[in-house]
């Protein structure tokens, strides 16, 4: 039997240098907020650990998500990532099909039973029995029944499987759900879950997650929809260079006025920075070039739970979700009619009040004073 | 619920059943009291009754003298509030937004950090005249539920816009919801409580002038 290879071994053989990966190390604890000492350690640590083992699981999904991922220019951050873990089970990836990655995936889950983490991709859909989603003529729901008690921990990768994301957008023809609703209505097993969210989640943010596992050996200090506080503990907005307009008042109209050219604030463009947890004016996109906002965008929520039901993107945060124009009409209608309803009957009241009014005689008082 | 998911429905179906209630209690209001008016008056006119209501709708807004002296705290503390409550609702840059969406006007906002200062000034002035009316045996004898719950919906928007602003005590997606709520609650509110005066104000400060009017006295 031979030794398993350490993650050290694997960084050798693809040349990375100590000092490079050193390099990498400081980087990941200073976006995850850990003090600069930690760097060596984690250094240190995760060149002795073996390859965290990883099944990445893919349900109703666009593989935005593993693209983010993937999609990464060595020698980037986000690239080293794949050396960090070692990819069991990955369906667009792995070069077996059918019969033979089906075996893959069980192969891994025996070998590294309670060890492995379980990445899942996509939401789960639910309704009629969960046949709107399946593979090798297994339901997802059936599938993650199967691999979740096996797993040291769930991470959710993205949107759709932290919070149901698009497959759950009104009216959720399929009835997708999350992987935390699964947990929480009991229908699978309660595993530590992070939810890395996003469509699609920031690259770095996963690397810093399963880092901080492998070098800590616990999850991150997590908010209360289950993501990594350091990386979703700011808003957008309050991390913004563009906030200073926002604050002065300065605000581009359309698209491309002279307020757009000037950079100024998107919020009446319909920007969602203000109420979206996410680490991406920091950590920012495509090896740190840019994020939407900087190439002139607004912010369309997409870490955030529901963001494809809070009304059009381009609306701004206080409009209405729907025209309010119909209700409102009919509201009048409605007002017009019981006011004179009401009014007419104060006015029938009145007039049967008057007609069984009495006029006092003098008689009248004179029987009064009468004992 | 989640903080996103009550910021939907505020923004959703909230805000369309706020309306519907607002719209319908404020027509039945001002339809019954027009339909009932006043009985006739068939004496000669003295005077005409439009210039009488006019000029009280007008007098009857500024302070009256004096009244500084006798009572500085209510004097203050309601000019303030009042004042700076439709400063901070009608020129939020946000606000414009949403009152852009959904009456097509729009006009320029103030800076938000001067927003900020009359907002709290409105805050503090609003505890002011709270106090004032539960420490004062005759406004407290006076006072009923009614107008603690008319206070309480005026000062929620206000207390909860200067808590998201600042992102203090939740996270500002839910506090922004919670906003919303509020401003949602008074307007149910306006046409079941005394804060009908937002609109009937004009009407018996007009009603004053105009009666005398009519008579050829000028108050
Ligand atoms: S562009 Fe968006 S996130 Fe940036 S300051 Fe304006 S509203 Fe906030």
């Amino acid at each position: 039997m031979h030794e398993p290879e350490t993650l050290g071994d694997v960084l050798a053989k693809r040349g990375v240098s100590r000092r490079g990966f050193l390099k990498y190390c400081a980087t990941l604890a200073s976006l995850m907020a850990l003090p600069p000492s930690v760097a060596a350690q984690m250094a240190d640590k995760l060149t002795r650990a073996t390859r965290q083992s990883v099944i990445y699981l893919s349900f109703q999904e666009c593989t935005g998500c593993l693209e983010s991922l993937s999609r990464t220019h060595s020698p980037t951050l986000e690239g080293l990532l794949f050396d960090l873990i070692s990819l069991d089970y990955q369906e667009t990836l792995l070069a077996a099909a059918g019969h033979a990655a089906e075996e893959a995936r069980a192969n891994a889950m025996r070998a590294n039973s309670g060890k492995f983490v379980l990445m899942v991709d996509g939401a789960i859909p639910l309704k009629d029995g969960g046949v709107y989603s399946t593979i090798a003529g297994r339901t997802n729901i059936e599938i993650l029944k199967e691999a979740v008690p096996h797993a040291a921990a769930v991470i959710a990768v993205g949107t759709c499987s932290s919070f149901g994301g698009l497959p759950h957008a009104n009216p959720n023809p399929t009835g997708a759900v999350s992987v935390g609703t699964l947990m929480e209505k009991g229908l699978i097993e309660r595993k530590p879950l992070i939810n890395v969210s996003g469509c699609p989640p920031i690259p770095v943010v996963i690397s810093g997650v399963v880092a901080h596992f492998l070098t800590l050996g616990t999850l991150p200090e997590l908010d209360g929809y289950g993501r990594p506080k350091v990386f979703f503990g700011d808003t957008i907005h309050d991390r913004c260079y563009r906030r200073p307009f926002y604050d002065q008042g300065k605000f581009a109209k359309t698209f491309d006025d002279e307020g757009a050219r000037n950079g100024w604030c998107l919020y009446e463009l319909g920007c969602k920075g203000p109420t979206t947890y996410n680490a991406c004016a920091t950590a920012k996109w495509n090896g740190g070039v840019s994020f939407p906002i900087e190439s002139g965008h607004g912010c369309l929520g997409c870490s955030e739970p529901d963001f494809w039901d809070a009304g059009s993107f381009y609306a701004p945060l206080p409009a209405p979700r729907a025209p309010l124009s119909a209700a409102a009409g009919a509201a009048i209608a409605v007002g017009v009619a019981a006011g004179a309803a009401v009014g007419l009957a104060g006015l029938y009241k009145r007039k049967k009040a008057q007609q069984a009014h009495t006029k006092l005689t003098v008689d009248d008082l004179e029987t009064e004073k009468k004992p | 619920m989640t903080g996103v998911e009550l910021l939907n429905w505020a923004r959703g179906p909230g805000l369309q059943i706020a309306l519907v209630v607002f719209i319908v209690g404020v027509a039945i209001r001002f339809i019954e009291m027009w339909l009932l008016g006043k009985s006739p008056d068939f004496a000669e006119a003295r005077g005409s009754a439009a210039a009488g209501g006019w000029r009280t709708l007008f007098t009857r807004s500024l302070p009256m003298p004096g009244a500084l002296k006798r009572a500085p705290l209510v004097f203050l503390g309601g000019y303030v509030f009042h004042i700076g409550f439709f400063i901070t609702f009608l020129f939020y840059a946000p606000h414009i937004l949403f009152l852009r969406a959904v009456t097509g006007f729009s006009w320029p906002a103030l800076p938000a950090y001067l927003i900020d200062v009359i907002g709290l000034v409105s805050i503090a002035a609003l505890v002011a005249v709270l106090v004032h009316r539960l420490t004062d045996p005759v406004r407290r004898f006076l006072s009923r539920t009614g107008d603690y719950v008319a206070w309480a919906a005026t000062f929620l928007p206000l207390l909860t816009g200067y808590f998201a602003y600042h992102r203090l005590v939740t996270d500002y997606t839910t506090m922004l919801a919670l906003h919303v709520l509020s401003f949602e609650l008074l307007l149910v509110l306006i046409p079941l409580t005394k804060l009908m005066h937002t609109f009937t104000f004009a009407v018996s400060r007009w009603y004053n002038g105009a009666i005398a009017g009519r008579k050829g006295v000028k108050v």
